[in-house]
């Protein structure tokens, strides 16, 4: 089985060297789905690795960061925050710059290219916030792929700034009415839809989840994230950072913020899942807090479930986070110790998401202000020589409605 | 393994007489598993020659809407594994059919899979199915079950390649599952001209039964299928009859008797061979 098989023992350090020509990150990872699927996601994984080794294709893919996505961002000096937690020097990654408003565009960019690579017309995609759903169909339009979202029935009442923009672009948004109506169930209909559409379909998926290769796909194109934060880092504050924080649904910003760093022993990783309203089962998102060891989309990977194997209801203010899984890297960081990863519940969230637009005129995706919540409570306990990098992972104008409904406002 | 299963048992007689088996899938606890037991019962007396027994699973992506649905309404009832166990350790295996488990690998891992294997064998089962469990991962799971004399069924899909069935074969026993077409589960019209030339393929490579699964429904399309397959698995046309409990007033004992009725023709279609 994939823990008495696994060769990594859980206390071996973590290493950028996973996973292997299996999928494994140490016990983690690996292809748990349909036979149907298995060849679709072999020859992914060999046309991944040609376009690596591509020269032309990396230079299409730089190009399309700076010139559209609008790469490098900046590495923000937050003054203010800085003052009012009273410790740490806090710097906030500005992935809310790039186009569409948060990190997921460079992934789709990356995988959006890889399937014009591969020939392939047609593209689908799940998403939760709708923020993956809005970077796919944006690149979609751009390349002229037709283009299926399947999103929860849940989140399209919560996000529908989003699934007008998703329309607009050109993309059919499908609900997804089965189970909870949320991310995991748009995952569900979306590995479906594949499972008959392989022959002229790409699953552009959004997270560093699923079965191999896309876990290590999608970190590897989120991880100009952290390749740009260490650049910047040394240009401006002359060192790497003391500490770096993100938060973690899925865990696709995170772990390309974090990747670039896990050789960097002295920089402290903090990983932060949605906390929700309580730590009961069904109240919470926190996968790496709570979870047990299993299988879910594809993946070996912790899982929030029962004891009968089936998947827990989860619960976040943040559509984003909402999510019983979590990426196999993200497991495997976990259990070497590399990454510690704490949670952050719902109104602490909400509560960072207003100290940050008052304080530094910036409105937080209600997912990034997870990652903002956490070093408000923990920036305090480090010197004003030190650094902590906060991944701004996203804005928050698609948050508004919410946030407002939440502080029981009308707008 | 030398010794032969129930399962082999099963096909060995139906190929001397040049018969082919009619294998439903059923979802236990759908609506309850006294219905579920007494479906059971009935398939048996309509003289089926195996069972699919579907244990509902959360998230199941190898499935299309119909037994997802199913699978939904069991769990919402408050099906559990071990309902399912104890149930079926009710029966009496002397007349019951080979029953196969279909079952998601996020439960048997949750359960522990020698522990599962051992429940499953004390409760009467004579394999499984783990549909997200390709033999690439597999792992020890073929020898555990081996062990304990059950056959673990691999599944070959229409996008499966060649050096994939040399590396399923390895580990493959009891019969072959072949999907019919790429996708999920459910009924479709026509059965593609592709899967006659695959399943010639295979016959060359393996004396392993060949069972012929997803989008099977009627009767009339059983012919296509004589002198290539070994077997036909129907799912989502009989799983469709249990959603008229909960949507219409249909009882229980009506739509047990219905399933049987189909159940009856599909043994006579895949017996006749003088139509």
């Amino acid at each position: 089985m994939a823990t008495a098989s696994s060769k990594t023992s859980s206390s071996d350090p973590a290493t950028t060297n996973v996973p292997d020509a299996s999928g494994r990150f140490g016990e983690f990872g690996r292809r748990f789905v349909p036979e149907t699927l298995m060849h679709a996601l072999e020859e992914l994984t060999e046309q991944y690795q040609q376009a690596k080794q591509d020269q032309q294709f990396q230079e299409d893919l730089n190009r399309l960061l700076a010139t559209y996505v609008g790469r490098p961002n900046p590495l923000y000096f937050a003054e203010r925050l800085t003052e009012h937690c009273g410790g740490a020097q806090i710097y906030l990654k500005r992935e809310d710059l790039n186009h569409t408003g948060a990190h997921k565009i460079n992934n789709t960019v990356g995988q959006g290219l890889l399937t014009l690579r591969m020939g392939k017309e047609r593209v689908i995609a799940e998403t939760g916030a709708g923020q993956h759903g809005v970077a796919t169909a944006t690149v979609c339009a751009r390349f002229g792929l037709q283009c299926v979202v399947y999103m929860g029935e849940e989140d399209i009442r919560r996000q529908r700034l989003n699934v007008f923009n998703m329309k607009t672009l050109g993309a059919e948004v499908r609900p997804v009415t089965s189970g909870s109506r949320t991310l995991r169930d748009a995952t569900n209909e979306a590995l479906r839809d594949w499972m008959s559409s392989v022959g002229d379909t790409h699953y552009i998926i959004g997270s560093v989840v699923g079965p191999h290769p896309f876990p290590m796909m999608v970190r590897d194109f989120q991880s100009v994230i952290g390749r740009e934060t260490k650049q910047q880092c040394l240009d401006q504050v002359g060192k790497l950072p003391d500490e770096i924080v993100a938060c973690v649904g899925g865990g696709s910003n995170s772990a390309g913020m974090f990747y670039p760093f896990i050789d960097d022993a002295d920089v402290a990783l903090t990983g932060v899942e949605a906390g929700g309203r309580s730590a009961e089962a069904g109240e919470h998102a926190s996968t790496l807090t709570y979870g047990v060891k299993g299988v879910l989309h594809g993946s070996y990977s912790y899982v929030l479930q029962d004891n009968d194997g089936q998947t827990q209801d989860v619960h976040s203010i943040s559509a984003g986070l909402d999510y019983p899984g979590v990426g196999p890297e993200h497991s495997y960081w976990k259990d070497s110790g590399r990454v510690q990863y704490h949670n952050v519940r719902d109104d602490e969230a909400l509560q960072a998401f207003q100290t940050l637009a008052k304080l530094e005129g910036l409105l937080p995706a209600i997912e990034s202000s997870h990652a903002i919540a956490h070093v408000l409570k923990t920036a305090a306990q480090r010197s004003p020589d030190e650094v902590i990098v906060v991944c701004l992972s996203g804005r928050g104008d698609k948050d508004v409605n919410e946030v407002a409904r939440l502080l029981g406002q009308d707008i | 393994m030398a010794e032969s299963t129930k399962i082999s048992s099963v096909f060995s007689q139906l190929q001397s007489q040049g018969e082919m088996a009619f294998m439903p899938f059923i979802t236990a606890g759908d609506p309850d598993m006294e219905t579920t037991l007494a479906l059971i019962r009935e398939l048996t007396t309509r003289g089926v020659h195996l069972i699919e027994i579907g244990f509902p699973y959360s998230d199941p992506i190898a499935d299309g809407p119909v037994i997802q649905a199913s699978y939904t309404r069991a769990l919402n009832a408050g099906i559990h594994v071990d309902d399912i166990f104890s149930g079926i350790e009710s029966l009496n295996h002397d007349e019951t059919p080979p029953l196969v488990a279909m079952v998601s690998y996020a439960i048997v891992l949750r359960l522990g899979p020698e522990n599962f294997l051992d429940r499953a064998k004390a409760a009467g089962f004579s394999g499984l199915i783990v549909p997200d469990l390709p033999a690439d991962v597999a792992d020890e799971l073929p020898q555990l079950a081996g062990s304990r004399g059950l056959d673990l069924i691999q599944l070959i899909a229409p996008t499966t390649t060649d050096e994939r069935v040399g590396r399923i074969l390895k580990s493959a026993t009891g019969f072959l599952y072949c999907i019919s077409l790429a996708g999920t589960t459910g009924v479709r019209d026509e059965l593609p001209e592709e899967l006659k030339g695959q399943l010639d393929s295979l016959r060359a490579k393996t004396d392993l039964p060949l069972a012929v699964g997803f989008g099977i429904s009627r009767p009339e399309q059983v012919e296509m299928l004589r002198g290539s397959a070994h077997g036909v698995i129907v799912g989502s046309g009989i799983v469709r009859h249990l959603e008229s409990i909960s949507k219409d007033s249909t009882t229980a004992d009506e739509v047990v008797n219905a399933i049987g009725e189909f159940a009856s023709e599909m043994v006579h279609a895949v017996a006749a061979d003088d139509r």
